[in-house]
C-alpha cells in the first residue's frame, strides 16, 4: 500500500493528494470534454441525465451519506427547483439568476422544513421528510394559477444571452460543467470545519454537542444545502424534460434518490456519480432483461417494479456499502495481493448502535 | 483559585434521587476525582456538567459565572471539555479529523467561505492542524493519524478521546473513568498523561475514576458519592480510610 | 338538528377511516417496538393481504369467514418468513438501510401482484355477508361496511391487549421489545418471538386490506393507504401501541373534518400537516415516554 511522507499542512488539504490519482482524472476530463466527438446524440442524452441525477444525488448524499439524517422527501425539493426555473423563465428571468434562484428556493425550504424537523433523528425524520413531499406535491397539483397544476407546465429551452442551448452537446456540456463545480463546491465543505461537523453528527449526535456543534443550526444547514443542490438539479431537469407536471415528483423519485446514494456507496463523493450512471441505465438494462426473457411488455410495470425492489433488497443485504465500496475492495485487493483476507471488510455496524440481537 | 463550583446539584428521574443537594468546588490546577460504588450518580453529576441534563436543583458555577442554563454546546467554548465512559468517538474518521472536530468550539471562516475554500479558509484550516499536531505530539498518536478510529484498540481510541478533548484547549477537562477498559500497562501511562495535562498544560482535571491506585496515584483532592449524596471529600489517603466510604463500596 | 346529525354522521365516517389508519399503525408498532424496524411495506402487505382474500373468497368461491381466516394465515406465514430471510440479517442496521430494504419489499410484493394472472393492475369487489346494508341509529344512517371496521377494530384491540396482558408468549413478546438482550438472558427465544410479531403484524394488515375492499375495493395500488398510517403512528408515539390507535383517530377525524370545512387538496395532506406540527412540538410524538441515549 502507498504510504505518503508528509512535509506540509497543504498535502491534507489539497484537491488531489496523490500524483497517480491526477493522471486519471486528467485523462476522464479529456474523454468527457470530446464525448460529443465520439459519441451520439442518444448517448449524450444519457450524460446529460447524468449530470444531472449526479447533482441530485450529491444532495442526497450530503444528507444521507454524510449526516446520516434518512430522507424520503427529496422529490420535494427536485420539483420546487424546477418548477421555480418554469415560472421564473416565463417571467423573463435570465437563466443565470433563475437557476441560483432555483437552489435558493428549494434551499430556503429546507431551512424551514428543519424547523420542525431539526429534533428529529432516525425514523421520524425520514417520516417527516416524507410528510413534507407529500404536502409538496399537493400543494403544485392545486395552486393551479402559478402551477397550471396537473395539465402541467412547458418549459423552453435555456437562453442566455443570444445562445440558445438547443443542441444535446451544449445541454450535455452545461449539466457536466455544472456538476464538476458541484463536485469542487463539496470538496471544499467536506475539508472544511463544516464538513466535518456533519460526519460527527452522524457518528455520534451526544459528543458533537460537546464539542461545541450546535445540532439544530448545523441540521438546518445541512438540510438547505441538500435543497439548494437538489432544486438546482431539478432546474436543470425541467430544461431537459422540457415539460414538469407534479406527478414527476412523486414519493418514487424520492426513493430513486436514496436508491441512488445507497448503491452508489453511502458517504462518498464518487458514490453519487457512481449512482447516477447506474440509475440512469437501469431502464435499459430492464429491456435488455425483458427481451432476453421473452417477457411480454404487458408485465412492464410489474418488471420495473420487481428489479427496482430487488436491487433495493439484495445491494442491502450484500453490498451495504455500494458500488464504490466494492471499488475500492477491488483496489485494495489488487494493492495487496495476495494478502487479502476475507475480513478485511468484515461488516461493521454502520453509523449507529444498538443492542439488538442478530 | 476556584475555577469550577457545583452548588446544591439535584437530580431526580422519575422515582429516583440520582443526583441529591451535591456540592464541591475544584480549584484551578488540581485533579480532583468523583469516586462511588455503580449507580452512585457519578455519571449524571457529569452530565448535569455538562449540559446534556437540565438541573433539577443548583446551580453550576465557572469561572465566576452562572452557567446552570447555557446550552450544552456552548460548553465547550467556555473551556469545558469532557470525555465519555463508553467512547464517543467518531468511528467512521480517521484520528486526526475526530482531532479536528475537537477544534470545533475555536471558530472557523464563513459558509461561503469554506465552499469557495478561500485562502482565509486554508490558512484557519492550516491553523487548526498545527493545533492539533501538537496534542498528537504530546499523545504519542503519530502513527495512528490517518487511521480510521473505527479499527483502532480500545485502549488507543480512549487517548484519542482524550485528544479530541484537549484539542479544544479547555481550561477545565472532565474525564469520564479515563482508566475504565484499560490494561495496567495502558493505565500507568493515562495516569502520567493526567499529570501531564496538568502540568504541561495547565489544565484543571475534574475525573471520576474506579482503579483506586490511578485516584492515589494522581488525585490531589477526592469526592466520595453514594446514593447520590457527598458521602466525604478530602486527601486521597483521607477518603480511603474513611469508614462511610469502605461501607459504601463493600455493603453496596 | 340536522346540522348535529350530518357533524355525527360525519366524525363516525372519520372514525371508521381512523380504524383504519389505525390498525394499520398497529402493525407498525408492533414491529418497531420489538425490532426497531419499521415496515414501510406494511401497506404493500395489507394490499396483498386483500388479493389473497379476493382470490378465496371471489375466485374460489369460498364462505367469507373461511376466505378471511385463510388469507390471514397466509399473511402470517409471510410475515414469518420476511422476518427469517430479509430482516434478521439486517439487525443492527442503519435507519437508512431498514428503509431501503422495506421499501424494496413493498416494490417487490407489488411486482409479484401485478405478475400473478387473474390479478394484475384491474380493480376487484370482495362480497361480503354484510355488505351493502345500512344501521340506523335514532336519525343516524351509518352502512355496515363502516361498523364492520369499528367493530373488528374495537376487537382487534380487546384481544391484542388480552394477548399481551395474560399470554405466556404475550409477556415474552413484550419482554422482547422492552429488552431484547435481558430477554434473551431470562431464556426467551428472541428470534422465534420476533418472527411471531411479523406474523402477527401481517396478519392484521390481511384484516385491514378485506375490512377496506368493499369500499376501496381491491387493486395493487391500495396500499398506499399505509402511508397515511404513518403520521398516526407518529402522532401516537411510535412505541405505544394504545398510541396507534389514538393517532390513527385523530388522523381519521381530522381527515373527515378538513375535507368537510376546508378547500378541496387539504383533506389528503391533513394527516401530514398535523404531524409536523405534533413533530415540531413533540419530537417523540404525543403518548412517547422520553428515553434519552446513556452516555
Amino acid at each position: 500500500m502507498h504510504v505518503p511522507m508528509k512535509t506540509s499542512y497543504n498535502e491534507d488539504i489539497r484537491l488531489i493528494r496523490q500524483r497517480g490519482t491526477l493522471v486519471w482524472y486528467a485523462l476522464l476530463a479529456l474523454a468527457l470534454l470530446a464525448a460529443p466527438f465520439y459519441l451520439g446524440e442518444h448517448h449524450l442524452s444519457q450524460l446529460s441525465f447524468v449530470g444531472i441525477y449526479a447533482i441530485a444525488g450529491l444532495g442526497a448524499m450530503l444528507l444521507v451519506g454524510y449526516t446520516g439524517q434518512v430522507s424520503l422527501g427529496q422529490a420535494a425539493f427536485l420539483a420546487i427547483g424546477a418548477y421555480t426555473e418554469a415560472i421564473l423563465q416565463k417571467a423573463g428571468v435570465p437563466f443565470a439568476a433563475s437557476l441560483v434562484l432555483a437552489g435558493v428556493m428549494a434551499g430556503l425550504t429546507g431551512a424551514i422544513l428543519s424547523l420542525s424537523t431539526a429534533r428529529l433523528a432516525g425514523i421520524y425524520l425520514a417520516i417527516a421528510t416524507l410528510a413534507f413531499a407529500f404536502i409538496v406535491e399537493e400543494v403544485l397539483t392545486r395552486w393551479e394559477s402559478l402551477t397550471n397544476g396537473s395539465l402541467g407546465i412547458l418549459v423552453k429551452r435555456i437562453q442566455v444571452g443570444g445562445f440558445t442551448f438547443d443542441a444535446e452537446w451544449k445541454f450535455y456540456y452545461l449539466s457536466t460543467g455544472l456538476l464538476v463545480l458541484v463536485l469542487w463546491l463539496m470538496i471544499n465543505l467536506l475539508r472544511s470545519r463544516t464538513g466535518r461537523a456533519l460526519t460527527a453528527m452522524r457518528d455520534s449526535e451526544i459528543s458533537a454537542q460537546s464539542l461545541g456543534i450546535h445540532l439544530a443550526r448545523y441540521k438546518a444547514i445541512v438540510l438547505a444545502l441538500s435543497g439548494a443542490l437538489t432544486g438546482v438539479a431539478g432546474a436543470l431537469y425541467a430544461h431537459r424534460i422540457q415539460f414538469i407536471t407534479p406527478d414527476q415528483f412523486t414519493i418514487m423519485a424520492s426513493v430513486e434518490l436514496l436508491v441512488l446514494v445507497v448503491v452508489g456507496g453511502l458517504g462518498s463523493l464518487h458514490g453519487a456519480v457512481f449512482g447516477a450512471v447506474f440509475i440512469v441505465m437501469l431502464p435499459q438494462f430492464i429491456v435488455l432483461l425483458r427481451d432476453a426473457f421473452g417477457i411480454s411488455s404487458t408485465y412492464q410495470a410489474g418488471l420495473d417494479a420487481g428489479v427496482y425492489g430487488l436491487l433495493m433488497v439484495l445491494f442491502m443485504l450484500f453490498e451495504p456499502h455500494g458500488i464504490y465500496g466494492r471499488w475500492q475492495k477491488i483496489k485494495l485487493y489488487l494493492d495487496i495481493f495476495p494478502f487479502y483476507r476475507k475480513a478485511t471488510f468484515r461488516r461493521q455496524r454502520m453509523f449507529q448502535k444498538s443492542e439488538q440481537l442478530r | 483559585m476556584t475555577l469550577f463550583e457545583g452548588r446544591n446539584l439535584d437530580r431526580r428521574f422519575g422515582g429516583i434521587h440520582a443526583v441529591r443537594d451535591v456540592s464541591f468546588a475544584v480549584e484551578e490546577g488540581e485533579i480532583f476525582t468523583i469516586i462511588g460504588p455503580n449507580g452512585a450518580g457519578k455519571s449524571t453529576l457529569f452530565n448535569l456538567i455538562s449540559r446534556i441534563y437540565d438541573l433539577g436543583g443548583g446551580s453550576l458555577v465557572y469561572d465566576d459565572r452562572d452557567i446552570s442554563r447555557i446550552a450544552p454546546h456552548k460548553v465547550v467554548g467556555l473551556g469545558i471539555a469532557r470525555t465519555f465512559q463508553n467512547i464517543e468517538l467518531f468511528e467512521n474518521s480517521t484520528v486526526l479529523s475526530n482531532l479536528l472536530v475537537g477544534r470545533h468550539s475555536r471558530g472557523g471562516p464563513a459558509l461561503w467561505q469554506e465552499l469557495l475554500f478561500t485562502s482565509a479558509a486554508r490558512q484557519s484550516e492550516i491553523a487548526h492542524r498545527e493545533r492539533v499536531e501538537d496534542v498528537i505530539d504530546l499523545l504519542d498518536l503519530q502513527e495512528h493519524r490517518d487511521a480510521r478510529v473505527g479499527g483502532l484498540p480500545y485502549g488507543i481510541r480512549k487517548v484519542v478521546e482524550l485528544g479530541r478533548a484537549l484539542a479544544s484547549q479547555p481550561r477545565l477537562i472532565l474525564l469520564d473513568e479515563p482508566s475504565s477498559g484499560l490494561n495496567p500497562d495502558e493505565t500507568e501511562d493515562m495516569s502520567y498523561w493526567i499529570r501531564d495535562i496538568r502540568s504541561q498544560l495547565g489544565v484543571t482535571v475534574l475525573m471520576i475514576e474506579h482503579d483506586m491506585s490511578l485516584v492515589g496515584m494522581v488525585s490531589d483532592r477526592v469526592l466520595a458519592l453514594d446514593h447520590g449524596e457527598v458521602l466525604a471529600i478530602g486527601q486521597p489517603a483521607e477518603i480511603m480510610a474513611n469508614p462511610r466510604v469502605i461501607e459504601a463500596y463493600l455493603g453496596g | 338538528m340536522q346540522g348535529l346529525i350530518e357533524f355525527t354522521q360525519m366524525i363516525i365516517s372519520g372514525v371508521a377511516t381512523g380504524c383504519i389508519y389505525a390498525i394499520v399503525a398497529l402493525g407498525f408498532v408492533l414491529i418497531y417496538k420489538a425490532s426497531e424496524i419499521v415496515n414501510f411495506a406494511q401497506g404493500d402487505l395489507m394490499m396483498l393481504g386483500a388479493f389473497l382474500g379476493f382470490s378465496f373468497i371471489t375466485l374460489l368461491g369460498m364462505p367469507f369467514y373461511l376466505g378471511l381466516m385463510l388469507a390471514l394465515a397466509c399473511m402470517a406465514l409471510i410475515g414469518a418468513l420476511l422476518d427469517r430471510v430479509v430482516l434478521r440479517p439486517m439487525a443492527g442496521q442503519p435507519v437508512f438501510a431498514i428503509v431501503i430494504i422495506t421499501i424494496g419489499i413493498g416494490f417487490v410484493i407489488r411486482a409479484v401482484v401485478i405478475s400473478v394472472p387473474g390479478w394484475g393492475t384491474e380493480t376487484y369487489g370482495i362480497a361480503t355477508p354484510y355488505s351493502g346494508g345500512v344501521t340506523t341509529l335514532g336519525g343516524l344512517v351509518i352502512s355496515n361496511e363502516h361498523l364492520a371496521i369499528i367493530g373488528a377494530t374495537l376487537a382487534l384491540v380487546i384481544v391484542l391487549y388480552l394477548f399481551f396482558r395474560f399470554t405466556m408468549l404475550g409477556v415474552a413478546m413484550q419482554a422482547t421489545s422492552q429488552n431484547q438482550l435481558a430477554a434473551y438472558y431470562v431464556g426467551v427465544p428472541v428470534k422465534s418471538i420476533l418472527s411471531m410479531i411479523w406474523a402477527i403484524s401481517a396478519a392484521t394488515a390481511a384484516l385491514v386490506g378485506i375490512l377496506l375492499a368493499p369500499i376501496t375495493f381491491v387493486h395493487v395500488n391500495m396500499g398506499f393507504i399505509g402511508l397515511k398510517a404513518f403520521p398516526a403512528a407518529v402522532i401516537g408515539g411510535f412505541g405505544s401501541l394504545p398510541g396507534a390507535v389514538v393517532g390513527g383517530l385523530i388522523i381519521g377525524v381530522v381527515e373527515a373534518l378538513a375535507g368537510f370545512y376546508l378547500p378541496e387538496g387539504f383533506k389528503d395532506i391533513a394527516a401530514y400537516v398535523l404531524m409536523l406540527l405534533v413533530l415540531a412540538v413533540r419530537p417523540k410524538g404525543l403518548f412517547a415516554q422520553s428515553v434519552a441515549k446513556k452516555v
